[in-house]
């Protein structure tokens, strides 16, 4: 018969087995580990080849003249489930030294969880720590210091399906373009071509933060510039959140709930969208390519940012934080321009852009770039991204319906988020 | 006296056999379950590794969750659903390819085929064909009817939802329930057609008596296969709109997460875990009740 005490006997021993197996293959790792033989890794969510290709290259030059580290490694994680996946990586105990970082980077500098960066970039050699633009630290920085280079600042812009907008006999003046203007032609085209109106790219009824590149040219904001106060029901946010309702259920200028409508695949006669997106223009019709159009408040400008850190939990730290600012040097920034547009001064004029850009002309960079890039607001951030997101869209949901009460749904909002910015 | 008596290798061989097996309960249940009911009790930075110890407040915070009892509700709705439906139409389906006709084996391929297919890929699948202009509205349309939006209203989300996660895993069950029907001996219906007993008392009073301890063994494995369906609620609505469709585990996920409170999130996995093994003790328990047991 079996008693207790033998099975926890065997407990015991089955434990101690695995252990030692886990120890074991933990020593192995530890042995190949030497003081000298530093091992970098720095998460992305890019998987574009030619991006990879190039941060390898940078890597490899720096590794040239720097024998004790011994690899560069860059991990591509998906962007839908990037945030999960490094939080989870650093709670395990497995942080990158490196990261590149969207709405993530309040909650990482809040937490200290971030290295400080602006007095190893100011004490490197050539690196011109002035030469960066003050709209494109602003969001990651804290008291004055950088905690992560803004190494993406991609404007949101109107791309217009020119052809489309040709098929419906639709004109457009980019200069005088406003938001009515847009929806008034989008609502046009679908009812003549049955394509879609105006598509806000990345939105599909749940990333509501894109909708500031819409709300702010209502004068509309989510939150107080504190951050502490929520301002979704703002005469503002109600009259930005009308019109895309009208836009959706009246006009059908917008398409609605539930129904896909993709810009670049020729779905649609204009979309929001970053202006890296430019890529995805496959020459299968005519584009133009504006900065966003005015609203009410005026002409206004939003910025997407992405910003690259070293994180407090590497292993490595110092030597993450001098690879930092190898990778963000003058000459490595001016490569990385031609994927991202850069944060320096000195090389943000559309035909230096332009020199790597196969999509856009010197023009186009020049004005959906360049002049964009020093009053941009950048979509809404604050700490618990993550929290705010999904209780305002579950409170949002309510608001995508043809009967919705509008002030109401926007109240809701508050309801559920205040909280939340007041932690 | 020899200490390695023949009693004593034998015993030791058992333990070695066993041992793989506690291993992996050990590794995979027993220590994540104390690890869970440890975070339960802290309060955890992820990006800073800080954890302090708070005690019982995950779980007052549970009786003053206002989201909690939407998400309960939309739990028993979801399992529930699947669970009737899941069991149900397996039978049925099962009982129909039981019989001897041209093309069985090719609908029992094809009722069996979803559940080979990847969760994820099948879910994207179905958004497609669900969404206001896809596949089944336009099919709707076809006849003449206007679909509905099937994923932006509570009450067809969740229907898409179960149906997308029902015709996925019904195979699992009618293959089950087959293979249950076809132990069942001829005679016994042989001698209820001498008898002139009818199909419904022969299905009722024989089929089902005998093929009851696979009902209760498909009954527990959706049940506990329901509770932890997660695939199709991230990948279909994201637990929207409103809160129609988070179902528990999903919750569970957006909590410790994507919301990085790894403590709440992990009272709300104990909780989980505390209904997956009432549920299964009590219809170990019911057993006695309705199983039928050949002596």
């Amino acid at each position: 018969m079996i008693t207790a005490r033998k099975l926890l006997g065997a407990l015991a021993l089955t434990t101690a087995a695995t252990l030692t197996a886990a120890c074991g293959a933990s020593d192995t790792g530890a042995e190949g580990s030497k003081a000298t033989d530093v091992k970098l890794r720095m998460t992305v969510w890019t998987s574009n080849e030619d991006q990879l290709k190039l941060f390898n290259a940078i890597g490899d030059a720096y590794r040239a003249d720097h024998p004790a580290v011994s690899s560069i490694t860059f991990e591509s994680l998906p962007f839908a489930d990037y945030n999960t996946t490094l939080t989870t990586q650093i709670a395990g105990g497995n942080a990158p030294d490196l990261a590149w970082m969207g709405d993530l980077s309040k909650d990482l500098m809040a937490s200290d969880a971030l290295v400080g960066l602006t007095d190893k970039l100011k004490a490197t050699d050539g690196w011109q720590y002035d030469d960066l633009v003050d709209s494109a630290t602003k969001e990651f920085s804290r008291d004055g210091k950088l905690y992560a280079y803004p190494f993406s600042n991609s404007p949101f812009a109107l791309y217009v399906n020119t052809d489309l907008l040709a098929k419906a006999g639709q004109k457009i003046d980019p200069k005088t373009l406003t938001w009515d203007q847009v929806a008034a032609a989008g609502a046009a085209v679908h009812a003549k071509t049955g394509k879609a109106g105006f598509v806000v790219r990345d939105f599909d009824y749940k990333s509501w933060n894109t909708l500031a590149t819409v709300w702010t040219g209502f004068g509309g904001s989510a939150w107080s510039a504190d951050g502490k106060t929520c301002t979704f029901d703002s005469p503002e946010m109600q009259r930005a959140f009308t019109f895309l309702h009208d836009a959706a259920f009246k006009t059908s200028a917008m398409p609605g709930p539930g129904t896909k409508a993709d810009f670049f695949a020729g779905d649609a006669a204009f979309t929001v969208a970053q202006v890296s997106r430019a890529s995805l223009l496959t020459g299968s019709f005519k584009f133009g390519l504006y900065p966003l159009p005015a609203g009410p408040s005026g002409k206004y400008a939003v910025l997407g940012q992405a910003g690259v850190g070293v994180l407090a939990a590497s292993k490595h730290p110092d030597q993450a934080t001098d690879f930092l600012a190898y990778l963000t040097n003058p000459a490595n920034a001016a490569k990385l321009a031609q994927f991202f547009p850069p944060p320096r001064k000195s090389l943000l004029t559309g035909a230096k852009l332009a020199e790597n850009n196969k999509k856009l002309t010197a023009a186009q960079l020049q004005e959906v770039v360049v002049d964009q890039l020093p009053n941009a607001v950048t979509l809404p951030n604050h700490t618990s991204p993550a929290e705010i997101a999904q209780k305002g869209k579950t409170a949002l949901d309510a608001l995508w319906k043809a009967d919705a009460d509008i002030p109401a749904v926007l109240k809701s909002v508050c309801t559920a988020i205040d909280p939340i910015l007041a932690k | 006296m020899r200490y390695w008596t023949t009693r004593r290798r034998d015993v030791l061989t058992g333990y070695l056999f066993i041992a793989p097996q506690l291993a992996g309960v050990l590794l995979f249940v027993l220590i994540p379950v104390g690890l869970a009911i440890w975070y339960s009790l802290n309060k955890w930075n992820v990006f800073t590794g800080k954890q302090v110890f708070v005690g019982a407040d995950h779980y007052a915070a549970l009786a003053s969750d206002p989201q909690l009892p939407k998400v309960l509700l939309a739990t028993v709705v979801f399992s529930g659903g699947v669970v009737v439906l899941n069991i149900t139409l397996g039978l049925l389906i099962a009982v129909l390819l039981n019989r001897r006709f041209r093309g069985a084996t090719f609908f029992r391929t094809l009722f069996f085929s979803p559940v080979v297919v990847s969760v994820v890929a099948w879910t994207l699948v179905w958004g497609f064909l669900l969404q206001d202009n896809g596949g089944i509205n336009g099919l709707l349309h076809a006849i003449g009817v206007d679909g509905p939006n099937w994923l932006q209203h509570g009450d067809t989300a969740m229907l898409s939802v179960i149906v997308s996660q029902v015709v996925r895993s019904v195979g699992v069950n009618m293959v089950l329930f087959l293979a249950a029907l076809q132990g069942v001996p001829s005679e016994l219906y042989e001698a209820a057609r001498i008898d002139g007993a009818h199909s419904r008392s022969i299905f009722t009073r024989i089929t089902l008596p005998l093929i009851s301890p696979t009902v209760l063994l498909t009954a527990i494995i959706t049940v506990v296969g329901a509770l932890q369906s997660f695939a199709q609620i991230a990948v279909l609505t994201g637990g929207g709109p409103e809160l129609s469709t988070t179902v528990l585990v999903y919750y569970v996920f957006q909590q410790a997460f994507e919301f990085n409170d790894i403590g709440y999130g992990s009272t709300l996995a104990l909780m989980l875990l505390s209904f997956v093994m009432v549920l299964t003790l009590l219809q170990w328990q019911l057993r006695r009740k309705w199983v039928f047991h050949e002596q």
